[in-house]
């Protein structure tokens, strides 16, 4: 599935000003405004601190932890409850009680009642999924401000009764004579009760997630001596940047009934030798994937407070960044799974009319050390480029230092629905710390299709999400 | 569609399933002695480990010829002799096959029984010191490991296989006559047990990798991989390479163990078969259920079963040696030639002579969600092909289409495909009752009732609707293409295909062509049965084509034997005994009374006097009192939903009473009544070649084997005629025509052969 935004005509863009006073190095372009199109801002975003599940999060419901994300943002951008105009979460595993777990936390959470609000899913870029939906209704016109975020709680899952018992039970329930009950009650076996849990595996190929990771790794040769590597260096820089109060982003949570959460949990930098010792969890026993190369269970939520520019200037605000072009690529869910990357960060580029030397903080989601690193080589590949993307030539790698220099999801945690928001935050933040123009989000997804890119644009310049 | 709805059952008898396996494909190569380079192998050291590639050139499969026997032991004396190398790696670099088996050339080659023993006991001394070598050898298998090189691989220390379709592990000698002989009969009971290693050498099965992991049969299994920085399969079998180099580092310093953990079940088994009780139990249970299903028409399984008892009961040197001997006999029997034929003749039958067509087809559409048409609807769908499925009701509509779906999901209820590939397989086809998208069509197949009328109507029709280049298939068993063609806009465009019912297990395709059909149509439409997986014969279009014009004179013969008074049910026996897969009166049951006596009308018309014999009439009596035959519950035999058992529809007894003829003694013994049928089988077939029906004695083998269930172990009629003797034939056919007429008059051309003994239909 792609999904190109079109922009419909409206007011021209405002940055020039910005653009004359932060503009550092020669880019290739001044600024992605694009002329009778809406501008769409980025005020602000927070999220709570991401716990590996089973930890302090264990006990609450999805919308709790989503209710907690909505009170951070409140809390931080003091926006009135009455101008949201619409409110889109993302989220994968559904608690089944709060389907629509966006309005349910949004009630919780004191938004207006009058404020409609709607639940996403596109596996890993669910939130990404929220924004750019939020981002369409407001270049069109139809709004002008938007909650987005996401929420996981990958500590309670619903397992469910086996589609035999349900039958049973379900026809018992609509059973007139009690001869019908018994007849029904003698056609139990004991093994309807085995339960039936949430799927790990892809549905059309019926492989894990983990397991498409070793391969892929395998198919580019990336040794495990290089994941545990990569590894390392995204705990490390996690951590120094969580010791350096980088991660503004993080709301503070107090959990009913426990202490106040204050940070990330999952983030533990160790040493090549402690990860080397680890056997693989997928591919046993001479797989190279491991629990130390994977990004963890984790429970999170995130939300982001997104507007029209016109709007954000008027009410006052200095918004973070502009979020700018994005695009969705799919491929083959069976040997492509975890590829999306490589082919949406170039078209995402041409399309923006960028190239790879321009952008100056890369947020790529990290499912895997070896995905990540399976997804650089692709980059760096003529003979790829040429047999499955159509190029001439090698997409080329993203600058290793300006690559997820905070972190990423396999430190910091992945709740799948809300890691879109933390990497546009984390995007936004960087370009407004490190003073750069342009920033480019990248993200795989399950379900097996999905990829999603996109640019946006800080205030200092621009952020590209993919 | 006549001749073959009952066919299916055809299909269950294993040695129909000769020739599924893929890969045993042969060649020879003319002995360029390799003392400067070798040609076959080639290996590198990397660490300490040896890399063994088996690449035999100019081939897609590696096959063990002489040549590569020589070859490996010269390289594997170099790695033992090595102090640098401390294990090995058995590979192939041939995407898609280790080893597909001996080469069976090589094996044909031989003139005597002690050449072909002598090869076996060469190949045994081979692998049983790849068995004792002290430096482990992995052997890293991905594709099919079958037959020799399944006994190569089971001789290795350590067994890795790549988890794809294409990997598969197997015995297929018993299909073609012949047991493994190269110690397959000793090692293969040890390492998966009595009862597994006898269902895999009498079957002749193909196993998946998976399957293969939990049998025993390797120890370890690698996924294939994806696109990376190398094309998928090159990428994998280095991937492949890399983890077996792994292993057999692992296994020099002893940190992997060779041994496997046995489940439960397994070691039971294993204890069990301890005991010589049980195991005399389980020879005793095993022989029997072979004899029942050979009727002792097929001597390798026997053999197999013998061969491993010895290995057991009185060690394996007797074992080995019981063995090669035992190869060497089989090999000489004309049971295994005439199997290997058939092998060599499908081979054929799998290629298309006309090269390829101009346009591929993609877009398919047939006419009649029938059986038939919902059969071929299913084995395009599967392929790729989008597919419309057009009928004139929606009863018909729904029921084809759910023939198709139900066919898909059986294959998910074996695990053979998932039920979302099922979903995504599916999705080729469209179901529908008007023309609509018929503009598109690459072809289209009509599969309409068996009616001169209503396929001019329909060809007439679609005609209006399809694009100039649109084939315009008929699917008919005996109308002929060139009548069906006259109404054609654009004869050169119209061909017959007759499929076998059950379409998806029926391997056969008949193509018919006219005068008129253009080079380009019959490509088009053998390429189009090559992707359905069909095995193809061409043959020119005529009453009754090639196959259902054989299979006339027979069933005439059955009318007469029945009214003669030989029950059906001895009838049945004498004809299975003889080889045949299905007897002759449960055949016309099968079939369909109604359409054998349209068939017998039809043919009986154009060929008069040679096609008589049974009067017609005992059909025509079935047809007005219902007994359709299994359709209706009531033919020859009783049949009910559920009841397996067969009873005489006692209804019969009148009818036969009515028709009833003196039986004439001297030609009525047993054999002379399984001779009766088949003599007027082959000496039609024969006369088809004669008059150019048929363009060569291997596609009538094919055809009859395949399509209409004549005996695997007589290689088809052709085969037989050379095997058994011409004149003998011509003698028992001048015997049958002394009583009878004119109905056995040998041909001219079966004649001939019977003049000159030289003369030979295979050379």
């Amino acid at each position: 599935m792609t999904t190109i935004l079109t922009y419909p005509f409206k007011n021209l863009p405002t940055a020039s000003k910005w653009a004359l006073r932060f503009s550092v190095q020669t880019k290739t372009k001044k600024t992605l405004a694009k002329p009778n199109i809406r501008n769409v801002v980025v005020v602000d975003g927070v999220r709570t601190p991401f716990l590996l599940s089973g930890t302090s999060y264990k006990d609450l419901m999805p919308h709790d932890l989503a209710r907690a994300a909505l009170t951070g943002l409140l809390h931080q951008t003091s926006v009135p409850k009455e101008v949201v105009d619409y409110i889109i979460f993302g989220t994968v595993i559904q608690e089944v009680k709060t389907s629509n777990v966006a309005r349910e936390a949004a009630l919780g959470a004191g938004f207006s009642d009058k404020t409609p609000a709607h639940t996403v899913t596109m596996a890993c870029i669910s939130a990404n999924q929220a924004m750019t939906t939020g981002v369409g209704l407001i270049a069109s016109g139809q709004c002008d401000v938007i909650v987005a975020g996401g929420v996981e709680l990958m500590s309670d899952v619903p397992i469910r009764h086996s589609r035999k018992m349900r039958k049973l039970m379900l026809d018992l329930n609509k059973a007139k004579s009690m001869g019908q009950r018994l007849s029904l009650i003698s056609k139990f076996r004991f093994n309807f009760l085995a339960p039936e849990l949430p799927a790990v595996s892809e549905f059309s190929t019926s492989e894990t997630m983990g397991h498409s990771a070793d391969r892929l790794a395998a198919a580019f040769a990336v040794s495990r001596l290089e994941q545990d590597e990569y590894a390392l260096r995204s705990h490390s820089l996690a951590k120094k940047a969580q010791d350096e109060g980088l991660l503004s982003d993080v709301v503070p949570f107090k959990v009913p009934g426990k202490d106040t959460v204050t940070k990330d949990n999952g983030i533990r930098p160790s040493s090549l030798e402690q990860m080397a010792k680890l056997k693989p969890a997928f591919i046993k026993p001479y797989g190279t994937v491991t629990a130390a190369n994977s990004s963890f269970l984790t429970d999170g939520a995130s939300a982001i407070l997104i507007m029209a520019e016109e709007k954000a200037l008027a009410m006052g605000y200095k918004p973070k960044a502009y979020l700018r072009d994005f695009m969705y690529v799919s491929q083959d869910p069976k040997d492509q799974l975890l590829l999306g990357p490589t082919y949406a960060t170039p078209k995402v580029l041409e399309k923006a009319g960028l190239t790879m030397n321009d952008i100056d903080a890369f947020e790529f989601h990290e499912a895997f050390s070896g995905q990540i690193l399976a997804n650089f080589k692709a980059m760096d590949s003529d003979w790829f480029a040429e047999n499955y993307m159509g190029r001439k030539t090698k997409v080329g790698l993203p600058p290793l230092e300006k690559f997820n220099n905070w972190g990423g999801s396999l430190s910091l945690g992945h709740p799948f629905g809300a890691t879109g928001c933390r990497l546009v935050m984390a995007a936004a933040n960087r370009l407004q710390k490190e003073g750069g123009q342009y920033g480019l989000v990248a993200a795989c997804a399950a379900g097996g299709q999905v990829r999603y890119s996109g640019v946006h644009r800080t205030l200092q310049r621009v952020i590209f999400l993919e | 569609m006549v001749a073959c709805r009952a066919i299916g059952i055809l299909s269950r008898f294993s040695a129909f399933r000769i020739l599924r396996s893929r890969g045993y494909i042969c060649r020879n190569f003319t002995g360029s002695s390799a003392l400067l380079t070798r040609t076959h192998i080639n290996y590198g050291v990397k660490g300490d480990v040896a890399v063994v590639r088996i690449n035999s050139p100019n081939s897609k499969v590696n096959t063990l010829s002489k040549e590569l026997h020589s070859e490996f032991s010269e390289v594997m004396n170099e790695i033992w002799a090595s102090d640098q190398i401390r294990s090995a790696v058995l590979i192939s670099s041939k995407p898609g096959c280790f080893i597909a088996g001996a080469d069976i050339n090589m094996l044909a080659a031989c003139k005597t029984l002690q050449e072909v023993t002598q090869l076996s006991q060469e190949a045994q001394r081979i692998v049983e010191k790849l068995e004792k070598s002290t430096k482990p050898i992995v052997a890293a298998i991905n594709g099919s490991c079958l037959g020799g090189g399944l006994e190569v691989a089971i001789s290795c220390q350590y067994r890795i296989a790549t988890k794809d379709r294409k990997t598969v592990l197997g015995t297929p000698e018993v299909l073609l006559g012949a047991l493994p002989g190269a110690g397959g009969t000793q090692r293969l009971p040890k390492m998966v047990g009595v009862p597994a290693a006898l269902d895999m050498m009498l079957t002749g099965r193909s196993i998946r990798a998976d399957r293969a992991k939990k049998m025993g049969l390797v120890d370890q299994l690698v996924e294939p991989l994806g696109p990376g920085l190398k094309p998928p399969e090159e990428r994998t079998i280095e991937y492949l390479e890399e983890v077996a180099i792994t292993f057999a580092k692992g296994l020099a310093d002893k940190k992997i163990s060779p041994k496997r953990d046995k489940g439960l079940v397994e070691k039971l088994t294993a204890y069990a078969m301890t005991i010589p009780f049980v195991r005399q139990q389980v020879y005793k249970k095993v022989e029997e259920k072979v004899r029942k299903q050979t009727k002792g028409l097929y001597p390798a399984p026997l053999k197999i079963i013998d061969v491993v008892k010895t290995g057991i009961e009185q060690g394996s040197d007797a074992g080995y040696l019981s063995e090669s001997q035992k190869f060497g006999e089989l090999i000489m029997t004309k049971e295994s030639k005439a199997l290997m034929g058939l092998y060599h003749g499908q081979v054929l039958c799998k290629k298309n002579k006309f090269g390829a067509p101009q346009k591929d087809v993609k877009h398919l559409a047939i006419l009649g969600a029938g059986l038939m048409g919902a059969g071929i609807a299913q084995v395009s769908v599967d392929k790729g092909l989008k597919t419309i499925l057009k009928d004139a009701t929606l009863t018909a509509l729904d029921r084809g289409q759910q023939q198709v779906f139900k066919g898909l999901n059986d294959k998910v209820k074996k695990k053979a495909l998932t039920s979302f590939e099922r979903d995504s397989i599916f999705s080729n086809l469209t179901g529908q009752l008007d023309y609509q998208g018929f503009e598109k069509a690459d072809m289209v197949i009509e599969a309409v009732f068996e009616d001169l009328s209503l396929k001019h109507r329909v060809l007439k029709e679609v005609e209006a609707v399809i694009p100039d280049h649109c084939i315009f298939a008929s699917n008919t068993s005996a109308l002929p293409i060139s009548e069906i063609a006259a109404v054609s806009k654009r004869p050169e465009k119209v061909i017959g295909m007759h499929y076998f019912s059950p379409v998806d297990k029926m391997q056969l395709l008949e193509i018919i062509t006219t005068e008129k059909t253009s080079k380009d149509t019959s490509a088009s439409a053998v390429a189009v049965g090559l992707k359905q997986g069909k095995v193809i014969i061409v043959v020119k279009d005529g009453p009754g084509f090639y196959t259902t014009r054989c299979l006339a004179p027979m069933m005439s013969e059955v009318i007469r034997i029945l009214q003669e008074g030989v029950d059906p049910k001895k009838l049945d026996s004498l004809t299975t005994s003889f080889g045949f897969p299905v007897g002759a009166a449960t055949l016309v049951d099968e079939v369909g009374v109604d359409v054998a006596k349209h068939v017998a009308e039809d043919l009986g018309k154009v060929f008069g006097e040679r096609f008589g014999g049974g009067n017609p009439e005992l059909l025509t009596q079935m047809v007005s009192k219902g007994f359709l035959g299994r359709k209706s519950g009531k033919g020859f035999y009783i049949y009910q939903e559920g009841v397996k058992r067969k009873d005489l529809n006692s209804d019969m007894d009148s009818i036969l009473a009515s028709l009833k003829l003196p039986p004439k003694s001297e030609v009525s013994s047993d054999e002379d009544i399984q001779f009766r049928l088949v003599t007027r089988f082959v000496n039609e077939a024969v006369m088809c070649l004669q008059e150019g029906i048929l363009a060569t004695p291997a596609e009538g083998d094919i055809g009859a084997v395949f399509g209409l269930g004549f005996p695997p172990c007589l290689g088809g009629p052709f085969r037989f005629v050379d095997l058994y003797g011409a004149q003998k034939i011509v003698d028992r056919l001048k015997k049958y025509e002394a009583a009878y007429g004119k109905q056995f008059t040998p041909c001219q051309l079966l004649a001939d052969h019977a003049n000159s003994p030289n003369k030979k239909f295979y050379q």
